[in-house]
């Protein structure tokens, strides 16, 4: 018998509970637009930064408020771009693919070093020690912060600077906002011809710290056919959208401080 | 008198008297080097301008730099001769600064002087302008400006001065003989302050292990209206001026503000004896004393041209007795590796302390044994070993929310660490990471707010953008002004 009323009574809770939980279901019930958990699950998920919002969940949910736009996501490429797109029925174009390049070549023997740094192993704090261990006041110092922030393991150290996988890097910008020195910077994929410098000192003070600084001499300048290198502020800088990659600057830098990414097009080989 | 102290603190070299043995017995003397570069950049805040030009001819105390805004003191030329060059050196801190080179004529002439006269007698209106007219920033280590901390906000008030003559750095006895030799300019210079800011108490901290200075210090403060000396116990970072609050008048500054907070203003001795020199004599500040102490021959407290350079100095103490590994500006404690020896210095530089090379060398840290030595050497209370564990993973939040920008950087807890972990370069670390985001964040916001509210949805997208720029810049800054 006392199970019976045990088992009545348990039948009775349960359905007494089950109503009051039906009923909060139905009244405190919060419409959520199942787009947003889709369109989260398209993004690149490092919570970067990068868009401009704070994380990946605000950057969904403003995306499918029309906040933002479907192809604000760096990391999440074309491909996410193109998915978003789809979960919104809006067509996107996440644009040409950008790389962070590392505009420094003065690893270590190459810069002048101008003490040896044994303290903390951190770029801000050793740019805060002198001027930083390196002679070069735009030098990559090395000790990693970059490595530290990047989310996609997309850059490591070698020889005393940072060097960056194109393949690995999304292009989220951690690594660029972190920089004590701002020298790494967002470039087009496709620009993989570049001078590996910004040293704006006189040319003869870039020489005495670096062995590849670019000191402005202007001979690439001379050697392009396609107007696409500009020398200003004392050092060269390539226009992406007139360069052809042909490597006639690589050729005659003194200083080979122009370097090639990947292959050259077809017409510079043949 | 019974000695005061703070809670917790350390006790670094105690076995060999705080390493101060070489030099605490070595009067003063004078060296005048023929060339000094004097440095643009020697005050928290604004550098100065330089206002003169290669082939120009300087007379001592003219001055070569103008003070840009209120942040910020005038420099001026240390010896007389001519203007060799003026161009830009590294500094201590990060990038370069503008440095004007001198070539000692040694014909010593002085600009026109203005003194004020006697301190008991002086127009109270007319002392801080002195102070800073001569160029006078803070002399045991922070160099900020000293006008800066004597003008406070409306609503402040001050009812104690406190100089500081603990000297807990080790190493050092700049200040120890500063107050042996020149006791009365020191009460001098804290009477002018307590009449400028109208405060009727003055105290002058010394540390127990300077029984001469006490003495000193006691006979030249006595008749003088408003001024005790008050011992201390020997114990380091006495000489921090929230601690000496703390042992002095047992009040604490609140997390986050200034002695003003707690009603007291903290003066070096040094910017005391400045002050002194500036209103007494209109002299303005071109020298000071400075222990060249560690790996040199002939350790020595001498009396230093702003700007004299540091191979000079080193020479003048007889040379290096070994390879130099590291030289220090100021105490082994907080002070800063210079890049070479071919630094000049600066106003704030109490000491120069050599390393050899083999007992320069970083070790490595072992892992965290959580013995808690950095808790109980903590002069603030915090907890170093968890700011530790956070500032490794770049965990600037949960730094914050311990704490970490209340660490003054005292080194206790490294000092402590059995593991010999490290934690004060972590924390400093942290704090130029935190202030720096601080300042970035308030430039977004004033951009956001300047747009204005008519293009809501695209200032947001701006004011990203700035702020990526401007953290790039502010983290320049950040170092540029330790």
């Amino acid at each position: 018998m006392t199970i019976l009323i045990a088992g009545a009574l348990l039948a009775v809770l349960g359905l007494v509970f089950g109503g009051v939980l039906t009923f909060a279901n139905k009244k405190f019930h919060v419409e959520i637009d199942e787009r947003v958990a889709q369109v989260r699950e398209c993004l690149g998920g490092a919570n970067c930064g990068a868009c401009g919002y704070a994380g990946c969940d605000a950057f969904a949910a403003a995306v499918v408020a029309g906040d933002a736009p479907v192809n604000g996501c760096t990391p999440a490429g074309q491909k996410g771009a193109d998915a978003i797109g789809k979960i919104m029925g809006k067509s996107a174009n996440a644009g040409e693919r950008m790389v962070a390049r590392v505009l420094c070549q003065g690893e270590s023997g190459i810069a002048k070093e101008r003490y040896q740094y044994d303290g903390y192993q951190s770029c801000a704090t050793a740019a805060g020690l002198a001027g930083g261990p390196k002679d070069c006041r735009f030098a990559c110092l090395g000790l990693g912060d970059c490595m530290d922030k990047c989310a996609f393991d997309a850059i490591r150290m070698e020889n005393g600077i940072a060097h960056i996988d194109a393949e690995k890097c999304t292009a989220c910008g951690m690594c660029v906002k972190t920089c004590p020195r701002s020298v790494i910077r967002l470039l087009p994929l496709s620009q993989s011809v570049m001078v590996r410098c910004r040293n704006s000192d006189t040319a003869r003070t870039a020489r005495a710290v670096c062995m590849d600084a670019c000191i402005g001499c202007g001979r690439c300048k001379k050697e392009c056919q396609y107007d696409a290198i500009v020398v200003e502020n004392g050092y060269a800088r390539i226009l992406p959208d007139k360069c052809t990659r042909c490597g006639a600057c690589a050729a005659v830098c003194p200083c080979k401080c122009i370097t090639i990414e990947g292959a050259k097009t077809a017409e510079a080989a043949s | 008198m019974q000695t005061k102290t703070f809670r917790r603190g350390i006790h670094p070299l105690h076995h060999m008297h705080e390493g101060k043995g070489p030099t605490r017995d070595l009067k003063t003397r004078e060296y005048v080097s023929d060339t000094v570069v004097i440095s643009m950049a020697m005050n928290i805040g604004a550098p100065a301008k330089p206002c003169v030009k290669k082939g120009d001819h300087v007379d001592i105390g003219q001055v070569i730099g103008e003070a840009q805004g209120f942040m910020s003191v005038p420099v001026h030329a240390s010896v007389s001769g001519e203007v060799v060059s003026v161009d830009s050196i590294p500094s201590l801190g990060a990038g370069n600064v503008q440095a004007v080179t001198i070539k000692n004529d040694f014909s010593d002439t002085w600009v026109e002087l203005h003194p004020l006269g006697n301190v008991e007698k002086v127009d109270p209106k007319a002392v801080i302008p002195a102070i800073q007219a001569a160029g006078i920033t803070g002399m045991g280590g922070a160099s900020f400006p000293t006008h800066v901390k004597l003008t406070f906000q409306a609503g402040k008030t001050c009812d104690t001065i406190i100089v500081n003559g603990a000297e807990c750095e080790t190493h050092l006895t700049a200040d120890f003989r500063l107050m042996l030799e020149h006791s009365t300019r020191i009460v001098d210079g804290l009477r002018a302050v307590m009449r400028a800011l109208n405060v009727k108490k003055g105290v002058i901290g010394i540390e127990d292990n300077k029984p001469e200075a006490i003495e000193a210090m006691q006979k030249a403060a006595q008749g003088r209206e408003g001024v005790s000396i008050q011992p201390l116990k020997t114990k380091y970072p006495q000489g921090g001026e929230k601690q000496l609050i703390e042992a002095i008048t047992g009040r604490q500054v609140p997390s986050g503000g200034l002695p003003i907070d707690a009603h007291v203003v903290v003066l070096n001795v040094g910017t005391c004896a400045a002050i002194a020199d500036a209103v007494i004599d209109g002299k303005p500040l071109i020298s000071r004393i400075c222990t060249v102490t560690g790996a040199v021959r002939k350790p020595a407290n001498l009396l230093l041209r702003i700007g004299t350079i540091t191979e000079d100095v080193i020479g003048e103490c007889g040379g290096y007795s070994e390879t130099p590994g590291k030289i220090v500006f100021g105490g082994m404690m907080t002070g800063i590796c210079a890049p070479n020896d071919q630094m000049p210095i600066f106003k704030s530089t109490n000491g120069i302390v050599v390393l050899g090379d083999k007992e320069s060398r970083s070790k490595d840290e072992s892992p965290c044994i959580h013995c808690g030595r950095c808790v109980a050497a903590c002069p603030i209370g915090l907890n170093p070993y968890q700011i530790k564990v956070a500032a490794d993973k770049s965990d600037f939040a949960t730094a914050e929310k311990l704490h970490v920008m209340d660490c003054i950087l005292c080194g206790s807890c490294a000092y402590q660490c059995p593991s010999r972990r490290w934690l004060t370069p972590s924390f400093k670390f942290c704090k130029d990471h935190i202030t720096a985001e601080a300042k970035a964040k308030a430039a977004a916001a004033k951009e956001r707010a300047s747009a204005g509210l008519s293009n809501a949805s695209d200032s947001k997208d701006k004011g990203s953008k700035e702020k990526q720029s401007a953290d790039h810049a502010s983290n320049k800054e950040g170092g540029a002004n330790k």
